[in-house]
């Protein structure tokens, strides 16, 4: 337990809700009996440090508490969704991690090291991409000029167009992103090559951890598949990723782990393999009747109702 | 690794799909070419496609310049003589630098209504420092272009820094620069320039020896083809799709004709002037500015998305400010041509429809009104379609009421094709 004493919290730590955590670095053992189409995980080699670690970390804005004790854990190789109702703090907690909002209480540890993340740049400096929800993309500006914007080469002050071309189709090769061509105009992409390309942006600085704020939200059926297949090739990279999503059913298909924040605590780290649709579900809503949730109304004493 | 595969995997699902991208991925062509086919029949393609996808660039003013030319000529056969060819370029060149300042402003997707003041301020300000105060010219031009870049500079700050719409800080800085400029001027009003001056120089100086204008086309010519073989060379080197060497070659041999008639055009008359160099150098720096530096593509990546281009890391207020400098400086230089024109200071510059033929000119020329698109050739084309217009009227004695309707026409007619292609580029997933 690294967390600090929060000052004069009322509340008390709960070890459950932390086994839960836990228990969720499966055996490599139990992956032989997984489906071919997540056979490539068996590859992945989970580390034992985790890239990310927060440790009952706290935000407050004003009054409000939009976080309170939250714990997360990111190993390298491994996708861990994000989810909860809106309002539940997902949005803030990802703002904590890219230094948007620096923390108010609590560690973050990024491999295995306490560390300070205060402002975007300190994020980014560690390796952090952050892909927001709405795209950060200049429709007139090509693929290359996208991929590059803001960090372009330059050869005796001017732009290395070639070299940029190279390593875009470079990138965009290794992360199977099919696009007709990188020169046309962001505007010709259709809404899942768009996200894929802001995808592949935030690899160019060569990330540990990538956090993508509902990649899938604005997408047909065909492009949420191609979104998802480039999770599932960022894990296989050994990339660490926090996916914040809504949508169960992305949820279960790429994620390998499943945090759920309710009211800007942690309601439970679930294995995706081995837990119901319904009971992350439950977890959101706060239906959930289980010790956790029942030891938090106590020590808290804000009932609901 | 698994990932090879996959990758083989995508490529067939698509090669299925989507034909065209399968095809595109095994031809070697350049892909910002996206033509399918080498050779005539390839251009024929892409010209149809792009047209269809209302992609028209700079093809309506360069039908309207010709349609201007086959009219006026017909009307009257001294319209495309060398020495009204000659002047036209000459007397364009004060409306085009303003013009050229103005595509920067437009392609932030913003707007500058002061530049006409400004061009006005500048030309007043140099003439007193050199007239009145007896100051050598160049250091008078020299003060009146950074008086410009700094009154452009001061518009800047109060659009990015301080959040006032640009249209309504170029508008006081309309009335502001206009009001220094007839106190700077004086109760006499109108400062008469030494036509030999520096200042004078400026439109009446011709390259006269028929050396200067065929050494400077061969020059043009020599270094386009250069850079172009030697950035293909670098590509094919690299492995990234380049233009076949016909491409290469056909560009050249379009950009040889232009030069060298214009050359030819230029020496029978007084030779080479000083005023289309000028201008000439000045477009082909800012054309490089804009596309070939970091600082350029911040400026497009501004005008299509402020709020990406402040994630990328881009200092949006200073990129705005710049830009705004940029215009002003513009703004001053063509002052200084159009008070060389007329070899006078004097209370009407400035003025009058100054300001609209600027902006037309850039927009005619092709630059979107909508930010993000554009070159500062555009300035080029539309200040030439405007110029040969008057020209053209004048050689008809058709009185001044009717030119500006005819400049307003033509000026309606390029923004409604603006947005016409615009929607056409909207429906066809191109905008």
């Amino acid at each position: 337990m690294t967390a600090p004493g929060s000052s004069g919290a009322p509340r008390i730590r709960q070890p459950r809700k932390l086994g839960a955590g836990r228990r969720t670095e499966i055996p490599p053992k139990s992956l032989h009996n997984l489906p071919p189409g997540q056979a490539a995980k068996e590859m992945v080699h989970v580390s034992a440090t985790p890239v990310l670690a927060l440790r009952g970390v706290s935000k407050r804005f004003g009054a409000v508490q939009a976080l309170t004790d939250v714990e997360l854990e990111v190993h390298a190789g491994e996708v861990v969704a994000l989810v909860g109702d809106n309002g539940a703090g997902k949005s803030t907690l990802v703002k904590t991690i890219a230094g948007v909002h620096p923390i108010d209480e609590g560690v973050i540890e990024w491999d295995g090291k306490s560390v300070s993340i205060s402002r975007p740049h300190d994020a980014q400096n560690l390796g952090i991409a952050t892909v927001y929800q709405d795209l950060a993309l200049c429709d007139n500006i090509d693929v290359v000029g996208n991929l590059f914007l803001g960090r372009e080469l330059t050869r005796r002050g001017v732009l290395d167009e070639v070299e940029m071309e190279r390593r875009s189709r470079e990138l965009l090769t290794t992360l199977s992103i099919r696009i007709p061509s990188v020169r046309i105009p962001i505007a010709s992409l259709s809404g899942g090559q768009r996200q894929t390309v802001a995808i592949a942006r935030s690899m160019l600085g060569a990330p540990k951890l990538v956090i993508l704020d509902e990649p899938t939200a604005a997408l047909g059926v065909e492009q949420t598949a191609q979104v998802l297949d480039l999770v599932e090739r960022l894990r296989e990279r050994g990339h660490a990723v926090i996916l914040i999503s809504h949508n169960m059913a992305d949820v279960k298909a790429v994620a390998d782990k499943v945090a759920v924040l309710r009211l800007g605590r942690n309601n439970g780290v679930f294995d995706v393999r081995t837990t119901s649709q319904e009971e992350i579900i439950s977890a959101i809503t706060g239906a959930t009747d289980n010790a956790v949730t029942r030891r938090a109304a106590r020590s808290t004493g804000e009932v609901s109702k | 690794m698994s990932i090879d595969k996959t990758s083989a995997a995508a490529q067939d699902e698509h090669a299925v799909e989507n034909p065209e991208a399968a095809a595109a991925a095994v031809t070697a062509v350049d892909p910002r070419l996206l033509v399918r086919e080498q050779g005539l029949a390839g251009y024929l393609g892409e010209f149809k496609r792009k047209m269809k996808a209302g992609e028209l660039g700079s093809l309506p003013v360069v039908l309207g310049l010709l349609i201007i030319c086959v009219v006026f000529q017909s009307l009257n056969s001294n319209f495309l003589s060398a020495q009204n060819i000659s002047d036209i370029t000459v007397t364009m060149v004060g409306t085009g630098m303003i013009s050229v300042g103005i595509v920067f402003v437009l392609l932030l997707g913003e707007i500058d209504l002061s530049v006409g003041s400004i061009s006005g301020a500048a030309s007043a300000l140099a003439a007193v420092l050199a007239v009145n105060q007896g100051w050598p010219e160049w250091a008078a031009i020299l003060v009146a272009v950074g008086a410009g870049v700094a009154i452009g500079a001061l518009h800047g700050f109060f659009f990015a820094v301080l959040g006032a719409p640009a249209f309504a800080v170029t508008l006081a800085g309309l009335l502001f620069w206009l009001g220094f400029m007839l106190k700077v001027l004086g109760e006499n009003g109108t400062i008469n320039l030494d036509s030999d001056g520096l200042i004078g120089k400026l439109t009446t100086y011709f390259f006269a020896d028929v050396a200067a204008a065929y050494g400077l086309a061969a020059v043009v010519v020599g270094v386009f083809f250069v850079s172009s073989f030697l950035g293909n060379r670098r590509r094919e080197a690299v492995g990234v799709p380049s233009r076949p060497l016909s491409d290469t070659l056909l560009r050249t041999g379009l950009l040889a004709v232009v030069s060298f008639a214009a050359a030819f055009m230029y020496n029978q008359y007084k030779g080479l002037p000083l005023a289309t160099v000028v201008f000439l150098a000045f477009l082909i720096a800012t054309d490089f500015v804009l596309r070939r530096t970091a600082y350029g593509r911040k400026i497009f990546a501004l005008g299509g998305s402020v709020e990406a281009s402040r994630r990328a890391g881009i200092n949006v207020t200073a990129v705005r400010i710049s830009v705004f400098a940029i215009s002003g400086g513009f703004a001053a230089i063509g002052g200084l041509f159009l008070a060389s024109k007329i070899a006078s200071a004097n209370q009407s510059a400035g003025t009058g429809d100054l300001l609209m033929n600027a902006i037309a000119a850039a927009v005619i020329g092709g630059t979107s009104l909508f930010g993000g698109r554009g070159r500062t050739w555009n300035a080029l084309l539309g200040v030439l379609v405007i110029v040969s217009i008057q020209y053209g009227l004048q050689l008809e004695s058709i009185a001044e009421p009717v030119k500006y309707m005819i400049t307003a026409a033509v000026l309606l007619t390029t923004v409604v094709i603006d947005s016409i292609t615009r929607k056409t580029q909207k429906t066809a997933g191109r905008a």
